[in-house]
């Protein structure tokens, strides 16, 4: 950062983007637009712009790699050389490797693995712009590519992240309040069961703040949930209305 | 005990479908005696049975399906095949042959070859192995002719129809031969291109209008529309 942002929230309680501490950013989603795979999804959270795709389930090569009693998930989350302000390289970071595995592992309770053993699932996912929160809207539109290429699965997974600004608590975290603020707490969360997938902090934050905060991550997941059910549904409700 | 949805309504993974003392069908799974939805779908009940047809999965092999597949690999017994399944299917040699074979003398490769399409009975299949199959059926075998579309393999059963009907309808209105691989791959051989392409012209409309009532009239009356148009085609009726 060149300048130092004086204040995250102004006077008014307004956070930088104009949003009130417990809203999201504007969210909209796809379900179905690449042809080519199983499954995709695609995700504008606010300037976020993230592609995912998925493959399978299909025969695993090299077959050592196979399970014998369950399926095994691959996830690979990839930031685009275009996606940050100045050219990230393409090749896979640090970084990258393991944004794969913590996706990989919020999106695996919600899939019946054991259905079909000794076969692969893959998951890409293509992060196209990237402004804070990549994480959570991976994981929210990989499991709609999943639901889309009809893997079954227990429920879908939504993610948001809340975290402390300027002392205050916020939703919803964007790239300057994440580098900026104080801490940062996304979870990943399937509402119809009320299970937590994912859960990490980055920062301090006190019992009571981190309590507050833990819900103020759900409450935004079960808002996110709504939206994907929408985005599910109205692919083929779309279709139903055309020939009525 | 109540249900949450009606009949023929959509569900997305996840959806609280009934509570109570219901058995989960296809597509749903029981937890804390909730029944919830695994796959986007219609909620269909029967009795005491919940079950979600699935708008959007995959073929998994089942014992006695026909199924269409490609062959991808010419082994030293037999051929794998590509059945459009999580598992690829593996046909042995004397399946085929009907007599015992050797490797060093019978070349595999003059009987089927990789690229070649055949439709097969799945004879065998669990969790530990591969699919294997059999072509020991009439009709079954190497495809010579015809054309190949493919569709979700969830919505065979509406093309086929309550007890056959929507496939009857198609075969007569066409003049077609259809063989209807239970993974989604139809084989259709007709006595000209057109016939065959209508053919394939009524089972996308299938595939694509399959969740909306009424389909059977609207096919009828789409296939009469297009023979209408195209001013007969060859199989009109002999009076």
């Amino acid at each position: 950062m060149s300048q130092k942002t004086e204040t995250l929230i102004d006077k008014n309680g307004l956070r930088i983007d104009g949003r009130r501490p417990d809203e999201l950013r504007p969210i909209k989603v796809e379900v179905g637009v690449l042809s080519n795979a199983d499954g995709s999804a695609y995700i504008e959270q606010g300037k976020n712009k993230i592609l995912a795709a998925v493959y399978g389930p299909k025969e695993l090569h090299p077959k050592h790699l196979a399970l014998p009693d369950r399926m095994v998930l691959r996830c690979r989350y990839h930031m685009a050389p275009f996606s940050v302000q100045e050219r990230k390289s393409p090749a896979p970071s640090r970084r990258e490797i393991e944004l794969s595995k913590v996706v990989r592992e919020a999106l695996e309770p919600a899939i019946f693995m054991e259905y079909y053993p000794r076969t692969a699932i893959d998951v890409f996912i293509e992060v196209l712009q990237a402004d804070g929160g990549t994480r959570c809207a991976s994981i929210t539109v990989a499991s709609l590519a999943l639901a889309d290429a009809g893997i079954p699965m227990r429920d879908l997974v939504a993610a948001c992240s809340a975290g402390k600004v300027d002392d205050t608590i916020v939703l919803d975290l964007m790239d300057t309040e994440d580098k900026v603020g104080s801490a940062d707490l996304p979870v990943a969360y399937m509402p119809n069961l009320g299970v937590v997938t994912l859960l990490q902090m980055d920062g301090i934050l006190t019992l009571e703040e981190f309590e507050k905060a833990v819900n103020l991550a759900i409450d935004g997941c079960k808002r996110i949930y709504a939206m994907q059910k929408e985005a599910l549904r109205a692919k083929y409700v779309s279709i139903k209305e055309s020939e009525e | 005990m109540p249900i949450f949805f009606e009949k023929r309504q959509l569900v997305t993974p996840g959806d609280l479908i009934a509570e109570g003392d219901y058995i989960a069908g296809e597509n749903t799974y029981k937890e804390n005696n909730r029944i919830y939805a695994a796959r986007i779908g219609l909620v269909e009940y029967e009795d005491k049975k919940i079950s979600v047809v699935a708008l959007r999965a995959f073929y998994i092999p089942k014992v006695g399906d026909t199924v269409i597949g490609t062959v991808v690999e010419v082994g030293f017994g037999g051929w794998v095949v590509d059945i459009n399944a999580p598992y690829q299917a593996v046909l042995r040699a004397s399946e085929v042959l009907n007599r015992p074979f050797k490797p060093q003398r019978n070349d595999l490769t003059e009987v089927l070859d990789v690229g070649d399409l055949i439709v097969a009975k799945i004879i065998s299949y669990d969790r530990t192995q591969n699919p294997q199959l059999g072509v020991s059926e009439p009709g079954m075998g190497k495809i010579t002719r015809g054309q190949i579309m493919r569709i979700t393999p969830t919505k065979i059963p509406r093309v086929i129809g309550k007890k056959g009907s929507m496939i009857s309808i198609i075969k007569q209105e066409t003049g077609c031969q259809i063989v209807l691989g239970q993974n989604g791959v139809i084989l259709i051989t007709g006595k000209t291109l057109e016939d065959e392409e209508l053919a394939m012209m009524a089972i996308n409309k299938i595939e694509q209008e399959s969740h909306i009532s009424g389909l059977t009239d609207r096919i009828t009356q789409m296939i009469k529309r297009e023979k209408a148009k195209r001013g007969g085609v060859s199989n009109e009726p002999k009076n």
